[in-house]
């Protein structure tokens, strides 16, 4: 299930739910994506974030089916906000269930590097020196890449 | 007529969100950005080498076709998550 909402999550009732529908598997990972201070030095007042309605929707279950082709997933949850949210809020929740940990570790990484290469989001960040577009990073793309390298 | 939509910091330097673009028949994305590039030189700016661009939300390369009807969207490298 996918979700691009403004509002916050709670990270404890998406695990609850996850659990609840695990069915047998063994396994759940969450992952949740916070607001860091890019600069690392505290001018970061808050970030805003755009996406693209309908081809991020499109896109994020894309990303499951391919996660799902690749691994023998149970529940599956992706939750991404969008506007405005304030240094270590919440912007991204992914939760899987598998039946062993290894897959639904991987599957839960791979979403994640899926979905920063590929899903229709921009981030901007509020400066002391005012509103500035984040830059993509090429270690993302690597970390993407990777996947399609492994035989 | 197909819609263009430009998004995030490619929609704030061109300073357009939305564009509706005369269908001229056997076109693709690199056809219609030469043609808006005869309209205005601002639009040079889609042909940075950053730039993706998606067809009916599927994200395409410069030589697919494009058809009467699509929505074609150009936007800069994705930073969500």
């Amino acid at each position: 299930m996918i979700s691009v909402q403004y509002e916050d999550f709670d990270h404890c009732q998406e695990y609850r739910a996850l659990q609840d529908e695990a069915d047998g598997d063994g396994a759940v990972v969450t992952f949740t994506g916070l607001v860091r201070d890019f600069n690392n030095d505290g001018s970061v007042s808050a970030i805003h974030i755009e996406h693209y309605p309908g081809m991020t929707e499109k896109t994020l279950m894309n990303i499951c089916n391919k996660a799902r082709e690749r691994w023998e997933i149970g529940a599956l949850r992706i939750i991404h906000r969008i506007g405005t949210i304030e240094p270590q809020g919440q912007i991204v929740f992914v939760g899987v269930t598998s039946k062993h940990r290894k897959s639904a570790f991987e599957a839960c990484e791979f979403i994640m590097d899926y979905l920063k290469t590929s899903a229709p989001f921009w981030k901007k960040e509020g400066t002391n020196e005012g509103m500035k577009w984040v830059e993509s990073k090429s270690s993302d793309r690597q970390a993407m890449e990777r996947w399609f390298k492994r035989a | 007529m197909i819609q263009i939509k430009l998004f995030a910091s490619l929609r704030e330097r061109l300073g357009a969100e939305s564009v509706n673009f005369e269908y001229g028949g056997e076109y693709t994305v690199a056809d219609v950005t030469r043609e808006l590039v005869e309209l205005d030189e601002k639009w040079k700016l889609l042909s940075e080498g950053n730039v993706l661009c998606a067809i009916n939300q599927d994200l395409c390369g410069v030589n697919t076709k494009v058809h009467d009807g699509d929505e074609l969207a150009f936007f800069p490298p994705v930073t969500g998550g």
